[in-house]
């Protein structure tokens, strides 16, 4: 790995979404929409208060798993990559800088969102908000890192834009959120288990309540394992000869 | 053969798809010259290229490239390779795509004004990729093979769509870089191109027809025009 080239990707990535400011608004103003949504829908109550600091800090997720999984198909489909796989650049420089890029977006987003949500929308957490938006920007992080993975199943733009239902809304209706774990049937928990989503749902509901402790740090220590063992998994995708 | 072939192919066996692509070839490259890989289009050119630049799965015999096995880890910095289609940043301008990947070959910065003079684009540096014609997009994914000044430069259909008097400039350039020692593997599937090459290597179907000088191939088939000299290899006269 090399510093100067994994810098090189992320600054690239970040011009590249720099030159498209529409993707970059809807980044920034869906999810401020959902909040907004959320808060009138439930006028403030219990409802709001229990999912609205998931959904701030799930998001993230969701946008970086696809922008990330277009962005790396593109690169592989228009030459780029080939052109990148003959040049000394190592694949963990051209993971991580995609990883760095879609973080600091992610920075953004999370604080942006905040800022409206625990402002103007009055949501509370009993925890520390700051660590709401850190979650954020991990849970961004797993989303790009599975993004990379997964775009190398994709031939299409269109095939890429149905992972995202197909790999983010079972993990996001079996996190938690909207059915306790401890009322799910046996083999639904067991599956609920096994998805990094299921951990990233967990710590921010203990930031939200307050309860911090070994599970929380269990919660976190899966989620950057999952990010790690996806940037593997996406490594091992990613080949210097192809047929 | 010699022995200071640039580029050495020796019974390369190529399978895409299920079918046979390349079914064995073998060809030297001298170095320090301008070699026309000629033949129609999917004759195989873009496979026997990807071989070279070490991104081609290949299924038997070897391709060395300056005396190390193609795609070594080495080489990363010494062989420069535009693809068939161009490979740039379409939403990045010309200066951004050529400043990447600069900072990838770590190279100095100089090195993107100076790829850029060479292919005549100083008025559009500032300008997205994706607003260029298609024969100025070509010419961006040429500078970038060109900026960390390989030893090997291996650029496939690098003129086409190009105006004559862009493509007369990018020919002298190409002998200019070859003179300085840098081999150069051009490919084209249009017969025009041929005599501005030191060498050709003609394929067809993934075979080798012939391996020879523009004069040598004239004077072997009894034709003066090349691509006429073509048909008769073909069919075999010569």
């Amino acid at each position: 790995m090399n510093a100067r080239v994994t810098l090189a990707v992320m600054l690239r990535v970040l011009a590249q979404l720099r030159r498209d400011p529409r993707t970059l608004v809807l980044i920034v103003g869906v999810p401020c929409l959902l909040e907004t949504l959320l808060k009138e829908l439930f006028q403030g109550g219990p409802v709001f208060q229990h999912a609205g600091a998931p959904l701030l800090g799930l998001f993230p997720f969701v946008t970086m798993f696809l922008v990330t999984s277009i962005t790396m198909l593109r690169e592989r489909t228009s030459g780029t990559l080939e052109r990148l796989m003959t040049m000394p650049l190592a694949k963990l420089d051209l993971l991580a800088g995609y990883g760095l890029a879609f973080a600091a977006v992610a920075v953004v987003q999370a604080a942006i969102v905040s800022l409206l949500a625990f402002g103007a929308l009055d949501l509370h957490v009993a925890g520390p908000r700051g660590l709401v938006v850190a979650l954020a920007v991990a849970n961004a992080v797993l989303g790009t890192a599975l993004g990379l993975f997964v775009s190398a199943f994709a031939q299409s733009e269109f095939q890429a834009v149905q992972f995202m239902p197909a790999i983010v809304f079972p993990q996001i209706l079996l996190s938690g959120l909207f059915v306790d774990r401890g009322q799910m049937a046996t083999w639904l928990r067991w599956i609920s288990d096994a998805l990094p989503l299921t951990y990233a749902y967990d710590a921010l509901a203990r930031t939200a309540n307050d309860t911090l402790g070994t599970r929380f740090a269990v919660d976190v220590a899966v989620v950057c394992g999952s990010i790690l063992l996806a940037l593997a998994l996406g490594a091992v995708t990613l080949r210097r000869r192809t047929s | 053969m010699t022995d200071t072939a640039a580029v050495r192919v020796d019974r390369l066996h190529v399978v895409r798809g299920g079918a046979v692509v390349l079914p064995e070839l073998s060809c030297d490259i001298a170095p320090g010259s301008v070699t026309g890989l000629l033949g129609p289009s999917g004759s195989g050119k873009s496979t026997l290229i990807r071989a070279i630049v070490g991104v081609q799965r290949i299924a038997g015999g070897s391709v060395e490239v300056l005396g190390e096995p193609a795609g070594a880890k080495t080489l990363r910095s010494r062989v420069g390779y535009m693809t068939q289609a161009p490979s740039v940043y379409v939403d990045l301008t010309v200066g951004e795509n050529l400043r990447f990947f600069a900072r990838v070959l770590g190279v100095a910065p100089d090195a993107v004004d100076r790829a850029i003079g060479q292919v005549d684009l100083q008025q559009e540096t500032s300008r997205v990729v994706g607003r260029l014609s298609g024969g100025e997009r070509a010419r961006v994914s040429l500078a970038t093979a060109l900026l960390g000044r390989p030893d090997v430069l291996v650029l496939d259909e690098p003129t086409v769509g190009l105006d004559p008097v862009l493509r007369r400039d990018l020919w002298a350039l190409f002998h200019e870089l070859a003179q300085q020692g840098t081999t150069l593997l051009v490919s084209s599937h249009v017969m025009d191109e041929a005599d501005r090459c030191d060498s050709l290597l003609l394929i067809r179907e993934g075979r080798l027809l012939a391996q020879a000088t523009p004069d040598e191939l004239r004077a072997r088939t009894g034709t003066q025009l090349l691509d006429d000299a073509f048909l008769r290899l073909i069919e075999g006269g010569a």
